[in-house]
Protein backbone atom coordinates (compact mmCIF):
# COMPACT_ATOMS: atom_id res chain seq x y z
CA UNK A 1 0.00 0.00 0.00
CA UNK A 2 1.07 3.10 -0.87
CA UNK A 3 0.74 6.79 1.05
CA UNK A 4 -1.30 8.94 -1.64
CA UNK A 5 0.55 11.62 -3.10
CA UNK A 6 -0.02 14.93 -1.96
CA UNK A 7 -0.62 18.12 -4.45
CA UNK A 8 1.77 20.94 -3.83
CA UNK A 9 -1.39 23.10 -2.23
CA UNK A 10 -2.17 20.07 -0.24
CA UNK A 11 1.50 19.77 1.07
CA UNK A 12 1.15 24.04 1.95
CA UNK A 13 -2.10 23.41 3.67
CA UNK A 14 0.09 20.25 5.82
CA UNK A 15 2.83 22.79 6.68
CA UNK A 16 0.83 25.54 7.65
CA UNK A 17 -1.68 24.08 9.71
CA UNK A 18 1.61 21.73 11.29
CA UNK A 19 3.87 24.57 12.08
CA UNK A 20 1.66 26.48 14.62
CA UNK A 21 2.32 25.14 18.48
CA UNK A 22 -1.38 24.97 19.97
CA UNK A 23 -2.92 23.40 16.25
CA UNK A 24 -0.08 20.19 16.90
CA UNK A 25 -1.53 20.17 20.24
CA UNK A 26 -5.12 19.62 19.40
CA UNK A 27 -4.38 17.38 16.65
CA UNK A 28 -2.57 15.19 18.44
CA UNK A 29 -5.17 15.17 21.54
CA UNK A 30 -7.83 14.55 18.41
CA UNK A 31 -5.71 11.25 17.53
CA UNK A 32 -6.72 10.17 21.42
CA UNK A 33 -9.92 11.21 21.67
CA UNK A 34 -13.09 13.09 20.09
CA UNK A 35 -13.10 16.43 22.29
CA UNK A 36 -16.05 19.42 21.40
CA UNK A 37 -14.79 22.45 20.43
CA UNK A 38 -15.55 24.13 23.57
CA UNK A 39 -13.67 21.46 25.16
CA UNK A 40 -10.43 22.23 23.45
CA UNK A 41 -10.87 26.21 24.04
CA UNK A 42 -11.12 25.32 27.98
CA UNK A 43 -7.58 23.78 27.23
CA UNK A 44 -6.14 26.81 26.05
CA UNK A 45 -5.20 30.65 27.10
CA UNK A 46 -7.07 31.21 23.92
CA UNK A 47 -10.72 32.66 23.37
CA UNK A 48 -13.22 30.19 21.93
CA UNK A 49 -13.07 31.87 18.27
CA UNK A 50 -9.11 31.19 18.45
CA UNK A 51 -9.75 27.67 18.80
CA UNK A 52 -12.52 27.23 16.10
CA UNK A 53 -10.06 28.91 13.93
CA UNK A 54 -7.24 26.64 14.31
CA UNK A 55 -9.51 23.63 14.32
CA UNK A 56 -10.51 25.21 10.76
CA UNK A 57 -6.92 25.65 9.66
CA UNK A 58 -6.80 21.42 10.82
CA UNK A 59 -9.91 21.08 8.92
CA UNK A 60 -8.75 22.44 5.57
CA UNK A 61 -5.69 20.63 5.70
CA UNK A 62 -7.38 17.57 6.23
CA UNK A 63 -6.28 16.49 9.34
CA UNK A 64 -9.64 16.75 11.41
CA UNK A 65 -13.20 16.70 10.48
CA UNK A 66 -15.80 17.76 12.69
CA UNK A 67 -18.97 16.55 13.84
CA UNK A 68 -22.25 17.71 15.39
CA UNK A 69 -22.80 15.34 17.96
CA UNK A 70 -25.92 17.04 19.95
CA UNK A 71 -25.09 20.23 20.86
CA UNK A 72 -21.83 19.67 20.19
CA UNK A 73 -19.40 20.03 17.51
CA UNK A 74 -16.79 16.82 17.73
CA UNK A 75 -13.18 17.11 16.90
CA UNK A 76 -11.77 14.00 14.91
CA UNK A 77 -8.60 13.06 12.66
CA UNK A 78 -8.97 10.87 10.00
CA UNK A 79 -11.85 9.25 10.70
CA UNK A 80 -10.79 5.85 9.08
CA UNK A 81 -7.82 5.50 10.80
CA UNK A 82 -8.48 6.20 14.03
CA UNK A 83 -11.19 3.93 14.06
CA UNK A 84 -9.50 0.78 12.74
CA UNK A 85 -6.83 1.65 15.27
CA UNK A 86 -9.60 1.47 17.78
CA UNK A 87 -11.15 -1.84 16.02
CA UNK A 88 -7.79 -3.43 15.86
CA UNK A 89 -7.03 -3.00 19.87
CA UNK A 90 -10.81 -3.74 21.26
CA UNK A 91 -10.48 -7.16 19.03
CA UNK A 92 -6.95 -7.88 20.23
CA UNK A 93 -8.07 -7.11 23.73
CA UNK A 94 -11.25 -9.26 23.56
CA UNK A 95 -9.18 -12.20 22.26
CA UNK A 96 -6.97 -12.16 25.24
CA UNK A 97 -9.29 -11.91 27.66
CA UNK A 98 -11.04 -14.69 26.56
CA UNK A 99 -7.25 -16.70 26.50
CA UNK A 100 -6.23 -15.63 30.13
CA UNK A 101 -9.43 -16.42 31.14
CA UNK A 102 -9.04 -19.80 29.67
CA UNK A 103 -5.62 -19.63 31.17
CA UNK A 104 -6.85 -19.36 34.85
CA UNK A 105 -9.38 -21.97 34.03
CA UNK A 106 -6.70 -24.97 33.14
CA UNK A 107 -4.30 -23.35 36.12
CA UNK A 108 -7.09 -24.31 38.33
CA UNK A 109 -7.09 -27.90 37.09
CA UNK A 110 -4.46 -30.47 38.00
CA UNK A 111 -1.63 -30.30 36.22
CA UNK A 112 -2.03 -33.23 33.31
CA UNK A 113 -0.13 -35.97 34.64
CA UNK A 114 1.07 -37.25 31.02
CA UNK A 115 2.51 -33.84 29.39
CA UNK A 116 5.65 -35.15 28.03
CA UNK A 117 9.15 -33.41 29.27
CA UNK A 118 9.11 -30.13 27.33
CA UNK A 119 11.96 -27.52 26.81
CA UNK A 120 11.77 -26.40 30.80
CA UNK A 121 12.20 -29.58 32.24
CA UNK A 122 9.60 -29.64 33.83
CA UNK A 123 7.62 -32.84 35.38
CA UNK B 1 -10.03 -12.36 38.02
CA UNK B 2 -7.11 -12.91 36.21
CA UNK B 3 -6.21 -9.76 34.11
CA UNK B 4 -5.93 -6.90 36.24
CA UNK B 5 -4.95 -4.29 33.69
CA UNK B 6 -5.18 -3.61 30.12
CA UNK B 7 -3.83 -0.38 28.41
CA UNK B 8 -4.04 0.86 24.14
CA UNK B 9 -1.84 2.66 22.56
CA UNK B 10 -3.80 4.05 19.45
CA UNK B 11 -0.70 5.92 18.52
CA UNK B 12 1.37 2.69 18.18
CA UNK B 13 -1.62 0.31 18.00
CA UNK B 14 -0.07 -1.15 20.92
CA UNK B 15 -1.71 -2.97 23.79
CA UNK B 16 -0.37 -4.09 27.30
CA UNK B 17 -2.28 -6.73 29.62
CA UNK B 18 -1.36 -7.76 32.69
CA UNK B 19 -2.60 -10.90 34.43
CA UNK B 20 -2.07 -12.61 37.33
CA UNK B 21 -2.30 -16.58 38.08
CA UNK B 22 -2.26 -18.29 41.59
CA UNK B 23 0.47 -20.75 40.09
CA UNK B 24 4.08 -21.28 39.88
CA UNK B 25 6.06 -19.65 36.93
CA UNK B 26 6.88 -23.03 35.83
CA UNK B 27 3.38 -24.13 35.60
CA UNK B 28 2.33 -20.92 34.06
CA UNK B 29 5.22 -21.51 31.29
CA UNK B 30 3.70 -24.86 30.98
CA UNK B 31 1.08 -23.47 28.92
CA UNK B 32 3.02 -22.14 26.65
CA UNK B 33 5.52 -24.45 26.40
CA UNK B 34 3.12 -27.78 26.29
CA UNK B 35 1.28 -27.29 22.70
CA UNK B 36 -1.19 -29.75 24.27
CA UNK B 37 -2.30 -27.64 26.99
CA UNK B 38 -1.61 -24.70 24.74
CA UNK B 39 -4.36 -25.95 22.48
CA UNK B 40 -6.67 -25.84 25.39
CA UNK B 41 -6.51 -22.15 25.48
CA UNK B 42 -5.47 -20.43 22.49
CA UNK B 43 -8.74 -21.10 20.59
CA UNK B 44 -12.07 -20.84 22.34
CA UNK B 45 -14.61 -23.86 22.62
CA UNK B 46 -16.18 -22.83 19.22
CA UNK B 47 -13.06 -22.44 17.48
CA UNK B 48 -10.85 -25.71 18.96
CA UNK B 49 -6.91 -24.92 17.79
CA UNK B 50 -4.41 -27.20 16.55
CA UNK B 51 -0.91 -27.34 17.19
CA UNK B 52 1.44 -28.86 14.64
CA UNK B 53 5.11 -27.33 14.60
CA UNK B 54 5.88 -26.22 18.44
CA UNK B 55 9.85 -25.32 18.30
CA UNK B 56 10.25 -22.78 21.15
CA UNK B 57 13.62 -21.63 19.99
CA UNK B 58 15.26 -18.55 18.90
CA UNK B 59 14.04 -18.29 14.88
CA UNK B 60 11.85 -21.76 15.01
CA UNK B 61 8.14 -21.85 14.31
CA UNK B 62 4.95 -22.76 16.16
CA UNK B 63 2.28 -23.45 13.81
CA UNK B 64 -1.14 -24.32 13.94
CA UNK B 65 -4.73 -23.76 12.94
CA UNK B 66 -8.50 -23.50 14.24
CA UNK B 67 -11.52 -24.67 12.94
CA UNK B 68 -14.54 -23.35 13.51
CA UNK B 69 -17.80 -24.34 13.61
CA UNK B 70 -18.70 -24.96 9.57
CA UNK B 71 -15.26 -27.04 10.07
CA UNK B 72 -13.36 -23.79 7.79
CA UNK B 73 -10.01 -24.09 9.10
CA UNK B 74 -7.71 -20.74 9.37
CA UNK B 75 -4.26 -21.19 9.95
CA UNK B 76 -1.90 -19.60 12.29
CA UNK B 77 2.46 -19.19 12.64
CA UNK B 78 4.26 -17.61 15.48
CA UNK B 79 8.10 -17.03 14.93
CA UNK B 80 9.93 -16.91 18.20
CA UNK B 81 12.09 -14.26 18.43
CA UNK B 82 13.63 -14.54 22.09
CA UNK B 83 13.10 -17.00 24.39
CA UNK B 84 14.13 -17.87 27.93
CA UNK B 85 12.29 -20.37 30.18
CA UNK B 86 10.60 -20.33 32.52
CA UNK B 87 10.48 -16.73 32.36
CA UNK B 88 10.27 -14.84 28.81
CA UNK B 89 8.75 -15.44 25.61
CA UNK B 90 8.53 -12.87 22.41
CA UNK B 91 7.37 -13.84 18.81
CA UNK B 92 6.07 -12.73 16.19
CA UNK B 93 2.01 -13.77 15.51
CA UNK B 94 0.69 -13.87 11.92
CA UNK B 95 -1.89 -15.63 9.48
CA UNK B 96 -1.01 -18.07 7.38
CA UNK B 97 -2.79 -19.23 4.07
CA UNK B 98 -4.29 -22.90 3.93
CA UNK B 99 -0.82 -24.82 3.04
CA UNK B 100 -0.32 -22.99 5.86
CA UNK B 101 2.71 -20.95 4.74
CA UNK B 102 2.81 -17.17 6.67
CA UNK B 103 0.89 -14.55 4.37
CA UNK B 104 2.52 -11.55 3.83
CA UNK B 105 -0.45 -9.56 3.04
CA UNK B 106 -2.05 -9.88 6.68
CA UNK B 107 -1.27 -8.25 9.60
CA UNK B 108 1.16 -9.28 11.91
CA UNK B 109 1.67 -9.16 15.82
CA UNK B 110 4.69 -8.85 17.82
CA UNK B 111 3.88 -10.08 21.32
CA UNK B 112 6.17 -10.04 24.81
CA UNK B 113 5.71 -12.45 27.71
CA UNK B 114 7.32 -11.87 30.88
CA UNK B 115 6.58 -14.16 33.74
CA UNK B 116 7.34 -13.40 37.49
CA UNK B 117 6.72 -14.41 40.87
CA UNK B 118 4.04 -11.78 42.84
CA UNK B 119 2.57 -12.80 46.00
CA UNK B 120 3.32 -16.38 46.04
CA UNK B 121 1.41 -16.69 41.89
CA UNK B 122 3.00 -15.44 38.62
CA UNK B 123 2.42 -12.24 37.64
CA UNK B 124 2.46 -12.19 33.31
CA UNK B 125 2.88 -9.13 31.49
CA UNK B 126 2.09 -9.22 27.78
CA UNK B 127 2.43 -6.73 25.38
CA UNK B 128 1.45 -6.26 21.52
CA UNK B 129 2.46 -4.22 18.85
CA UNK B 130 -0.04 -4.70 15.80
CA UNK B 131 1.12 -3.94 12.03
CA UNK B 132 -0.51 -4.05 9.37
CA UNK B 133 0.75 -2.88 5.64
CA UNK B 134 -2.20 -0.38 5.63
CA UNK B 135 -1.30 0.47 9.37
CA UNK B 136 2.29 0.88 8.00
CA UNK B 137 1.62 3.44 5.49
CA UNK B 138 -0.22 5.39 8.27
CA UNK B 139 2.83 5.32 10.57
CA UNK B 140 4.64 6.53 7.82
CA UNK B 141 2.26 9.49 7.38
CA UNK B 142 1.85 10.00 11.04
CA UNK B 143 5.73 9.84 11.31
CA UNK B 144 5.72 12.54 9.09
CA UNK B 145 3.69 14.88 10.75
CA UNK B 146 5.77 14.52 13.97
CA UNK B 147 9.03 15.03 11.92
CA UNK B 148 7.64 18.33 9.65
CA UNK B 149 7.49 20.77 13.12
CA UNK B 150 10.96 20.28 13.76
CA UNK B 151 12.11 20.83 10.59
CA UNK B 152 9.72 23.62 9.70
CA UNK B 153 10.19 25.18 13.20
CA UNK B 154 12.42 27.94 11.81
CA UNK B 155 10.15 28.55 8.36
CA UNK B 156 7.12 29.38 11.12
CA UNK B 157 8.22 32.94 10.83
CA UNK B 158 7.15 33.03 6.99
CA UNK B 159 4.02 30.90 7.45
CA UNK B 160 0.93 32.91 8.17
CA UNK B 161 0.04 31.55 11.15
CA UNK B 162 -3.36 33.87 11.66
Amino acid sequence: MVVDRLTDEEVDLLFHALADTTRRDILHRCTRSEPSVSQLADLYPISFAAVQKHVAVLERAGLVSKERHGRERLVRTDGNAVARARQVLDELETVWRGRVGRMADLLGQAPPQEAKSSSSGQC
Amino acid sequence: MAVISVEKDFDTLSLTLVAEFDAPIERVWQLWADPRQLERWWGPPTHPSTFEKHDLAVGGYVTYFMTDPAGEMSHGWWQVTSVDPPRSLEFTDGFANQDGAPNPEAPITKVRMRLNDHEGGTRMDLRFVFSSPEHMALLERWGAFEVFPKSVGQMDALLDTS
